[in-house]
């Protein structure tokens, strides 16, 4: 076999390929079906956030961040929210940091629902796509019924939540809950035990405990390498410190640990929000806090927190008697995941790239910002 | 001993056929969005008249009045070609199968069958194994990177599956000491005839075989979407990407077709009409491709490698090995 | 052979289909080509390099013992066909023959040729 030469060639996936995730692009030079570089070219989806920010008051942030990470949206109000609130000095009312709660975690089992859909879509399995959105509905309806958005919700605002919830709410939600365990059960049905999806996953894209820390890999993607590491835990913002959760973790660092992973990660959310809905107290739903009048002190900080995908955290530099910040940097969790990519992909086949990119979960306004 | 009248009700029998091959093709991509979409908990196409019925005409209109696009790189000739060469064999393998038992009409004995060729499983093998020419054409002469992949791919599947199937049904041919489609379906007159009971594994691995050869889910590498854009067909635009949609739909009937015959009893069965009893078993193995489809997430191309060379193939010679045995004992 | 005179039948009538449907076709659609348009698909970048490189097939081998097996899949067909009449030696030498080829497949599998690079 030696000396039979073949030649190497170079495949573009992306920016527009059915399951690259958005407009992300992939230079892949391939000897046959087996990749032996694969390069990340980003950029198609920049909308120059950090700069927008750059010229806009800290609240009128927020409703510009809900583009961020558009999966999770709550989670970039929260982040923006956290680091202004601290910058300030605010102390945000009971009832609102739990009303955070039950909204961040909702929103993490949407964008998880999201990824599992397309995760079992790219690899071919076109049904569990369509369960997974109509769970997801069901959180959608909630966010509209309380914020009237379903995408974009600028509904953590600083100081607290932009309104409390309507009355029937809490009964939506409870139904949502007690079912959605055993609609988790459906989707393990059909993944977990099933031998193609174990063969496709298992052992593929293998990431390890250097290589993640190595790229500052965070969120499910690292605990999959085994390392017990959420902000939630480590270091807890807002009132995660209140709940009772596992953080699950898996071993091997493949595609089928981060499912795992993930799957698990939906259930203990759950928990979370049973827990915060179980012990949500009356009260203030803001903050005093008048965002026209809002001069922050000089200052530099930065906020982080745990999203769906991994670390999401903001910068902010201030300048004193300014109401608007001289310095906003996002950091989005998907950008590591990218980066780490052409270390996991090399000596896999085409057919995996998908496989592993959709096991990172990543999602292109993350990276590009 | 050729005559007038033999082709004349030759040429009716095509021309039913061909009608009857088409109309399942369109209304087989109906019957699996139908499906597809009642596992999903959607409803499926519903607009183009009743239960959507019409949806399939409605896209073979579309599909006509779209512009053919000939990529500047691809190479003309083949690529013209490889459609009509993916198309015609999926047609012709239906030319052997029985759809009913002999008729009588004006005193001439009309056998149901386009064909009864002596050789009748051998015919089917030799012209399903040719649909894979036409992918592999089109994958190449595309210019395209993703339609090359989708081609070798094909070859590489047809030689994992490709063995397996032949040898999975030699079984069937110890015990039926037959060829011809017409004596298969005879020696199954009584239910537990069945060569599904009498050769389960046979079965099973035809099955396995059959939906890799039709290039469907869960072996549906070729066009792999989510992986190959649209694998082979990435190119194709127009009537020519719908010779290729009708090819793997004729195939997937032709399938059905043949393990009805060969193993469900052809269109041996009580009370109804031979040719509605053939049409019954061969719509449930389709509602079959469908749910499989629904279900399985799609398998790595040297997995199916794999399978096919260290289980298939090797199940495939047990089970010959151990039929002969019972057979002679 | 006068039943393949009804698959010649049948094979005019498809090509003819086909005919048919593609000159249909070529009266109603419309035909509009530009550069762009008639680039080869590589996800909206413009392609790179040429398609019609020499292709590593990793499944090389696999394509030779294929060739192999397919023939001694020909010569059980009519072996299975003919099994009543042929007796017990037919059953015998038919098995020997299997034996030698489950031997080279056996061959081929521990030497790593089986093994998709």
């Amino acid at each position: 076999m030696a000396d039979l030469r073949t030649e190497e060639f170079v495949v573009n996936m992306g920016p527009h390929h059915p399951s690259t995730h958005g407009v992300c692009r992939f230079v892949l030079t391939m000897d046959g079906e087996v990749i032996v570089k694969a390069e990340p070219v980003i950029g198609y989806l920049h909308r120059a956030l950090e700069k927008i920010c750059e010229n806009r008051t800290y609240a009128q942030c927020i409703p510009v961040l809900d583009r961020f990470e558009y999966c999770t949206s709550m989670s970039c109000n929260q982040v923006f929210a956290l680091a202004t609130e601290k910058l300030a000095g605010i102390e945000v009312p009971e009832r609102a940091e739990y009303l955070r709660v039950i909204m961040l975690e909702l929103n993490r089992i949407a964008s998880h629902l999201i990824w599992l859909g397309t995760t079992s879509l790219d690899l071919g399995a076109l049904t569990p796509f369509l369960y997974a959105f109509r769970e997801r509905e069901d959180i959608l309806d909630l966010f509209e019924m309380t914020c009237g958005q379903r995408l974009t919700y600028n509904y953590i605002r600083v100081g607290g939540v932009a309104k409390d919830i309507p009355a029937e709410f809490i009964p939506k939600a409870k139904k949502f809950l007690s079912t959605f365990d055993h609609k988790v059960d459906d989707y393990e049905r059909v993944l977990t035990e099933n031998p193609i999806f174990i063969a496709r996953n298992q052992n593929i894209g293998v990431m390890s405990q250097e290589l993640a820390i190595a790229y500052g890999v965070s969120g499910p993607n690292l605990r999959a390498t085994g390392i017990k590491f959420d902000l939630r835990r480590d270091d807890p913002y807002s009132i995660y410190d209140r709940f009772k959760f596992d953080i699950p973790t898996g071993q091997n660092g493949d595609c089928y640990d981060r499912y795992r992973v993930r799957m698990q990660e939906m259930r203990e959310s759950a928990k979370i929000v049973r827990q915060a809905i179980e012990q949500l107290p009356e009260g203030e739903i803001s903050a005093k806090f008048n965002p026209l009048v809002f001069k922050a002190p000089a200052g530099e900080l930065y906020s982080r927190i745990e999203n769906s995908r991994g670390e999401m955290g903001v910068y902010i530099q201030s300048r004193d008697k300014e109401k608007k910040p001289l310095r906003v940097k996002l950091r989005g969790s998907s950008y590591n995941h990218l980066q780490a990519m052409p270390h996991v992909l090399v000596g896999h086949k085409i057919a995996d790239v998908v496989a592993v990119m959709a096991s990172l979960d990543i999602i292109m306004p993350d990276v590009d910002r | 001993m050729i005559t007038t009248g033999f082709i004349i009700a030759s040429a009716i029998k095509v021309i039913v056929v061909v009608v009857a091959v088409l109309t399942g093709c369109a209304y087989a991509t109906w019957l699996e969005r139908k499906l597809v979409g009642h596992i999903q908990h959607r409803i499926g196409p519903n607009l183009a008249g009743p239960f959507g019925l019409l949806q399939p005409i409605a896209d073979a209109i579309k599909l006509a009045f779209k512009e053919d696009i000939v990529p500047e790189r691809a190479e003309r000739v083949t690529y013209a070609l490889a459609p009509i060469v993916a198309f015609i064999p999926a047609m012709l393998s239906f030319a052997v199968i029985p759809f009913g038992d002999t008729i009588t009409i004006m005193g001439q004995q009309i056998d149901m069958v386009i064909s009864d060729l002596n050789i009748g499983i051998l015919y089917i093998f030799a012209i399903t194994s040719l649909g894979v020419y036409g992918i592999v054409l089109a994958g190449w002469s595309s210019g395209s990177k993703y339609s090359l992949l989708g081609g070798i791919r094909s070859s590489a599947q047809m030689i994992s599956y490709e063995i397996a199937y032949g040898l999975s049904i030699i079984g069937v041919l110890i015990i039926a000491q037959t060829l011809s489609m017409k004596e298969l379906v005879a020696q199954q007159a009584n239910f537990f005839d069945w060569f599904i009971f009498r050769q389960p594994l046979g079965f099973v691995l035809f099955v396995i075989c059959a939906i890799a050869e039709t290039n469907r889910s869960p072996f549906d590498m070729p066009e792999a979407e989510s992986e190959l854009v649209g694998g082979y067909h990435t190119e194709y635009s127009s009537l020519r990407f719908a010779m290729f949609f009708i090819g793997e739909y004729a195939n997937m009937i032709t399938v059905a077709a043949v393990v009805t015959t060969i193993f469900l009893g052809g269109w041996q069965g009580p009370l109804l009409p031979p040719v509605v009893w053939f049409c019954i078993k061969v719509f449930l193995f389709m509602a079959f491709y469908v749910w499989i489809r629904g279900t399985l997430p799609r398998v790595r191309y040297d997995q199916l490698m794999n399978l096919g060379w260290k289980v298939l193939f090797p199940l495939a010679l047990l089970n010959v090995v151990v039929t002969a045995l019972i057979y002679r004992l | 052979m006068d039943q393949y005179l009804s698959v010649l039948i049948f094979l005019l009538v498809g090509v003819g289909i086909v005919l048919f449907t593609f000159f249909i076709a070529r009266l109603i659609r419309p035909h509009n080509p530009y550069k762009e348009k008639n680039q080869t698909y590589e996800c909206a970048e413009a392609p790179v390099g040429n398609s019609w490189v020499k292709f590593n097939n990793h499944f090389y081998i696999f394509a030779l013992i294929f060739v192999v097996f397919d023939v001694e899949a020909v010569f059980l067909f009519p072996w299975a066909v003919a099994f009543g009449q042929l007796g017990l030696f037919a059953l015998v030498e038919m098995i020997i023959f299997i034996a030698i080829l489950v031997f080279g497949l056996y061959y081929a599998w521990k030497k790593g040729v089986l093994k998709w690079v």
